[in-house]
């Protein structure tokens, strides 16, 4: 391992074995996303209204909360790697980039629970009319 | 990071012409981007709305459907801000759906002739602009209840 240039530094080592990981994720996660955001937008066409009363029962139901919850961690997930990819490519100073994944990880993780709990606590304790 | 800074560089975005090609690649990442912030906000504020109650689904719709009438200036106006928001959520979702099967159909090793790649790039941009397009006019005539 030379200490000189860059291609030296890293030849020899081989790759880091992580590149085809988020690859395949992130294709996996789209077609997770096509199929239940299909599903959010036909039932959303279906519904016959749309007051509190009416979206409330139909979200506390199991097949349509399972769905969400499912739709939730596709989305966040998908938005997670796509969200890096960003910071990868626009973001150059090591420290900045550091951080930036760190705000990103905190905020797709918490609105991932946010998301999942406020869908949980309707099917769960049913719906508030 | 210990590079030479002053090395040549490789002619940037500016210098190419546009084409649907290029446009899709830089739509592709721009929409995505708003679907991760302004779309997935709105998605959670919506979910909580609907779990807040009828009170707190009031106020989403408020700001997001409509003012109201007796709605004051600001009212109306962060009302047509969100209105905006919301366009622009149902165009980055069309345009990065369509531009995302275009990309699972790339993956697959198809679709790189060159007028096969142009064809298909010109093709999500229009079904995203109607479909998107659609949806304004479904949402104005059975939501707003304009005829």
């Amino acid at each position: 391992m030379g200490s000189g240039t860059n291609i030296g530094k890293v030849r020899g080592l081989g790759s880091a074995k992580h590149g085809g990981g988020h690859w395949l994720q992130q294709r996996t996660s789209a077609v997770g996303n096509l199929l239940l955001t299909t599903w959010l937008v036909i039932s959303l066409l279906l519904m016959p209204n749309f007051d509190q009363g009416t979206l409330a029962q139909w979200l506390a139901q199991p097949t349509v909360a399972v769905p969400m919850i499912l739709m939730l961690v596709s989305i966040f997930w998908h938005a997670r790697l796509g969200l890096q990819v960003l910071i990868e490519d626009y973001v150059h100073d090591d420290a900045l980039k550091f951080a930036a994944m760190t705000v990103l990880n905190f905020y797709v993780v918490g609105s991932a629970v946010f998301g999942i709990f406020t869908v949980a606590k309707l099917a769960f304790t049913g719906a508030a009319v | 990071m210990g590079q030479n800074t002053n090395r040549p560089l490789s002619p940037h975005l500016q210098i190419y012409r546009w084409s649907p090609q290029m446009a899709i690649s830089i739509f592709h990442r721009a929409t995505g981007f708003v679907l991760a912030t302004a779309g997935m906000l709105t998605l959670l504020w919506w979910l909580s709305a609907i779990g807040g109650g009828a009170e707190s689904y009031a106020t989403f719709q408020q700001y997001v459907v409509s003012a109201g009438d007796e709605a004051t200036g600001l009212q109306t106006a962060a009302n047509w801000f969100f209105r905006l928001v919301a366009l622009a959520v149902t165009f980055s979702f069309f345009q990065h759906l369509f531009s995302g099967l275009r990309h699972l159909v790339l993956d697959m090793g198809a679709g790189y002739e060159l007028k096969t790649n142009r064809t298909w790039a010109l093709a999500a941009f229009i079904a995203a602009f109607f479909a998107t397009a659609l949806v304004a006019l479904l949402v104005a005539s059975r939501v707003l209840g304009v005829s």
